[in-house]
């Protein structure tokens, strides 16, 4: 199942400046797979040493977040999903 | 923090307060006003709305500045600001509130200044603090409504934990290069900041603007979304943020927008917590502590590193920067230019371990990154210039720029 992932600027450095990723995966957490499996830099951003989805980096489906999803990360996709990335930022001030 | 979220305090509404404890409008107010007066939205109890209420604005950078001008210009009674910096001339590229002729003074006066020249009737409050635990209660208790306009995480948590003890609406914005977000939190039952986030980023991991750069006109847009949501609340008008993330992409022009949902799962907010600690900062601006602290290589400012080059100490110099700033400054001492991921990325080649390495970049952050991978990798004899190029150039060469 191709579906495609928005990069936040923040992490485009490790996917060669690309805002948008396309990448298999049946479900949330396969495309996610794919996507660090694909740009390895972008795997310790997302995930903690136990490979959970950090806590501080929000993954939606379309505009749901998926930690609001009944089936979480293992929701399955359909071809053309959107997943967004959304990792806290804090600048504004200085 | 042990109840559910579910008995969160519920937040004071400004847009409930009885019209009979709202000011008048005099004469002068009903011509300045007049193209507010004859919305449906505003109209006269709309503009004695905006009269009796009061924001406090944390924070007159890049997101404050436009936002604090558009508050004071549409009415907005009373404002306070919470601010200590200084103005630099770095920050004039998008702070609009301030200008060439407030260089090296402080942010709330000069902000002031600016607010009484558009609007001579606004009070306007100034707090000359850093917003803290021990503070924060205090200083947001009299507002109607929080703007958080800050560039770090801690005062992000201090500001949304507070709001929520005390039941204040915070309308929240940030920005990082080229993106913003903006919503409303603690509003009418919605959720808040730790809702979207849970706990803050590790520190190092996400770059601050300082380093990561902004363009000037994001927070312009970002700030006025927040002023236009604050005012919004005040009148009790429209559809607000809350319970959405807008997400904005200058450089593709693109505007998005997420559900932010309640955490049913989330402890409840109920008193104010150490938000360094939350954060996991480090202070090393005081040099000596941070020589405690077995990082594996040495944060060392730049007047002991002129020191130790002037007796005679070769290390190899590395400018770890991106090759765009090499072209707005650079010292002849740097031998190799590589970038901090690169270094972190693939180390310093055929570079011996055993060779003293100096790291450098803009201001000590990125450098000190690197320094910790080749201390990984192996190098023995590791320094991080504290400060950086910026340090190093206002100490020893005033004939070279800072960025």
């Amino acid at each position: 199942m191709q579906v495609s992932v928005h990069i936040p600027t923040a992490l485009r450095a490790f996917t060669g400046r690309q805002a948008r990723v396309e990448v298999e995966g049946e479900t949330v957490e396969a495309a996610l797979t794919a996507l660090t499996t694909t740009h390895s830099g972008l795997h310790k951003h997302l995930r903690d040493s136990e490979g959970r989805l950090r806590s501080f980096v929000n993954v939606y489906l379309g505009d749901e977040d998926i930690r609001f999803l009944p089936e979480g990360a293992q929701t399955p996709l359909a071809a053309g999903a959107e997943l967004t990335i959304v990792p806290s930022i804090a600048g504004g001030r200085s | 923090m042990t109840s559910p979220q579910t008995e969160r305090t519920p937040s004071i509404d400004p847009a409930t307060r009885s019209v009979d404890s709202l000011p008048e409008l005099d004469h002068g107010d009903i011509a300045r006003y007049s193209r507010h007066l004859i919305l449906d939205e505003v109209g006269l109890e709309g503009q004695r709305r905006l009269k009796g209420a009061s924001v406090l604005c944390v924070g007159t950078g890049g997101l404050g500045s436009p936002l604090l001008l558009y508050l004071a210009a549409a009415g907005v009674g009373r404002i306070g600001i919470v601010d200590f910096d200084i103005v630099d001339e770095s920050n004039l590229q998008r702070q609009v509130i301030h200008g060439a002729s407030t260089v090296g003074k402080p942010k709330l006066d000069s902000a002031r200044a600016r607010i009484l020249d558009i609007n001579p009737k606004c009070r306007v409050d100034l707090y000359p603090v850093a917003l803290k635990a021990d503070n924060a209660l205090d200083i947001i208790a009299p507002y109607d409504v929080v703007v958080d306009g800050t560039d770090n995480f801690p005062t992000r948590y201090l500001v949304n934990d507070a709001c929520c003890i005390l039941g204040k609406p915070n309308v929240y914005g940030s920005i990082f290069k080229f993106e913003g977000q903006a919503s409303v939190f603690n509003y009418r039952g919605g959720p808040n900041y730790r809702d979207l986030y849970p706990e803050p980023p590790p520190p190092g991991l996400v770059p601050s603007c300082a380093e990561g750069g902004v363009l000037g006109i994001l927070p312009g847009v970002i700030g006025c979304i927040q002023a236009t949501e604050t005012i919004k609340i005040l009148l009790g008008k429209g559809t607000t943020l809350s319970g959405r993330l807008l997400l904005y992409d200058a450089l593709n022009l693109k505007f998005r927008e997420l559900k932010l949902r309640v955490d049913p799962t989330a402890p409840a907010i109920t008193e104010l917590i150490d938000y360094e600690q939350f954060c996991g900062v480090v202070d090393i601006s005081e040099g000596a502590e941070a020589d405690v602290v077995d990082e594996g290589f040495a944060r060392q400012d730049v007047q002991t590193v002129h020191d130790r080059l002037a007796q005679g100490w070769k290390p190899l110099w590395v400018d770890v920067r991106k090759p765009h700033e090499w072209d707005i400054v650079k010292l002849e001492q740097a031998e190799i230019f590589k970038p901090h991921a690169e270094v972190i990325a693939d180390g310093l080649g055929d570079v011996p371990l055993d060779r003293p390495i100096l790291l450098q970049c803009k201001s000590g952050g990125r450098s000190a990154k690197a320094a910790a991978a080749l201390v990984a990798a192996g190098f023995s004899d590791v320094t991080n210039l504290e400060g950086g190029i910026n340090g190093w150039v206002k100490a020893f060469r005033a004939d070279l720029p800072t960025y």
